[in-house]
């Protein structure tokens, strides 16, 4: 590095040095510093870059109460017991009125957090366009780098950017339950797509198998490159079928590294975290919310057009970079 | 833009009530601060925990259990423990005036009685919390 050692620096190094010594709380600081969009942020990725992609990462997404903390909760105590290092991410959803969010996912990961050594961090989206994901992704780099084996990342099933992080997992798995709509409302959400296994959870309750055959028959329609994904029942209150969805999850694992599926998803990850990057930061230099805001509003009171004003402004930040002498 | 804060809402003991700390949680959450709930009987210990790994720069617990002479000072001095001194550290519940006075000496920021309006709480946590991150 060749910036001089200002006090950012240094912090940045004492993060680090905290951090490689395996250091929770320096592993806390590390991934608000990401959340919150700490300046050195992109320095400590970079730092930490070379460490990750060791772990396995499990996504978990669904409808609001499926049961996907109770799971991620029973897979936690699942691979702990078998020896493995477990750390969770959380994400609930900030409150667009106040900007404040409720975070309870911890409660229901109790089981899990008596046994030493489980990490769990509760993240709000802070319902930013894109933002989510970075710090999400980032989050999970983070567990990866600090040397968790095991790596689950848990969010609810809507919104595309919520289930883009579950997506954006080794495997994804998503949770249904007979409550929670018939498989159409799940395609409807996105949800068909991006799984690599289903799970029915509360298959105590009513109506579990027939979702299960309905599942099925959806995804014998579907022609598709990837693996065709299973559908299991389970109870994760009761923990039973938890060692099933376990097991499920390594076998899809050892299959998608076999044909190379896990790389290119690896490879998709990174590829999607440049471009939002990317966005991001054309986003910061260019967008200035409130000259746009006026110019648009002057255009719209004179009588043009919302899709004429859109092209007259792209064209004049265009003009504004040219006349900076080109792009940096 | 500042970040908004994160406060952990916490019962230790063994109490089985949690209304009130719920509509602290929400009273909070609606004045912008990212509120992480722990639930019920919690031990200092996984309080502690809860908030090294969570990065808070705000603990409130609640207690009406009557252990809080036994429970609260156990949570300051794990805090101290694990360098976690900057978290501002703030209780409230069913504790006699004198006893509050008392955990106020020994380094809660503020023990708040019965019948506290919630309003006063977030003031309070945004008067005197510091990000440190
Ligand atoms: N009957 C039944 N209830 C369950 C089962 N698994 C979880 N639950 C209950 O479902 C409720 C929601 O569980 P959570 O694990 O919090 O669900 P979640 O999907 O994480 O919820 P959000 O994060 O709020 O979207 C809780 O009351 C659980 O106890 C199950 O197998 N059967
Ligand atoms: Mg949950």
């Amino acid at each position: 590095m060749t910036a001089p050692l200002t006090a950012a620096t240094s912090a940045l190094e004492d993060l680090l040095a905290e951090f490689r010594a395996g250091k929770v709380g320096a592993l806390a600081r590390a991934i608000s510093w990401v959340e919150n969009r700490h300046p050195q942020s992109g320095a400590l990725l970079d730092a930490v870059y070379p460490q990750v992609g060791r772990a396995w990462r499990t996504g978990v997404t669904g409808p609001p109460g499926a049961g996907k903390s109770t799971l991620v909760d029973g897979l936690a105590r699942h691979w702990g017991a078998a020896g493995r290092s477990v750390g969770l991410v959380a994400v609930d959803p900030t409150s667009p009125f106040s900007g404040g969010a409720l975070l309870g996912d911890r409660v229901r990961m109790d089981r899990a957090l008596s046994q030493t050594g489980v990490y769990v961090r509760s993240m709000a989206n802070r319902g930013s366009l894109g933002g989510l994901s970075l710090a999400a992704v980032a989050a999970a780099d983070l567990l990866d780098a600090f040397g968790f084996q095991e790596v689950l990342l848990e969010t609810v099933g809507v919104g595309q950017a919520e289930i883009d992080v579950a997506a954006a997992a080794d495997t994804t798995v998503v949770v249904l339950t007979p409550a929670s709509g018939d498989s159409v409302q799940a395609m409807k959400a996105g949800l068909m797509e991006v799984a690599d296994l289903f799970v029915v959870n509360k298959a105590d309750t009513p109506g579990a198998e027939r979702l299960q055959t309905e599942l099925e028959d959806m995804l014998g329609l579907r022609r598709a490159a990837a693996p065709r994904p299973e559908v299991l029942l389970c109870r994760a209150l009761a923990d039973q079928g938890v060692a099933e969805v376990a097991q499920a999850i390594e076998r899809r694992r050892a299959a998608d590294q076999a044909s190379g599926r896990l790389e290119a998803r690896r490879r998709a990850r990174d590829l999607a975290r440049v471009r939002r990057l990317v966005v991001e930061g054309l986003r910061a230099e260019l967008w200035h919310e409130q000259e746009i805001q006026e110019a648009a509003a002057r255009a719209l009171a004179h009588g043009e057009r919302p899709d004429e004003v859109a092209r007259k402004l792209v064209r004049s930040i265009l003009e504004g970079i040219q006349r900076n002498g080109g792009p940096a | 833009m500042s970040r908004p804060l994160r406060v952990l809402v916490g019962k230790p003991g063994l109490d089985g009530h949690d209304r009130g700390a719920k509509v602290v949680a929400a009273s909070l959450r609606d004045r912008g601060m990212e509120v992480i709930y722990t639930g019920l009987h919690r031990t200092p210990q996984q309080i502690v925990d809860a908030a090294e790994q969570e990065d808070v720069d705000v603990i409130g617990l609640s207690i009406l259990s009557g252990s809080h002479m036994e429970l609260l000072p156990q949570v300051r001095a794990l805090l101290a423990e694990r360098g976690l001194d900057h978290v501002l550290l703030i209780a409230g519940g069913i504790i006699p005036e004198d006893e509050a006075r008392e955990l106020e000496r020994r380094g809660y920021a503020r023990v708040f009685g019965p019948g506290t309006a919630t309003g006063d709480i977030a003031d309070f946590i945004e008067h005197n919390a510091r990000r440190t991150s």
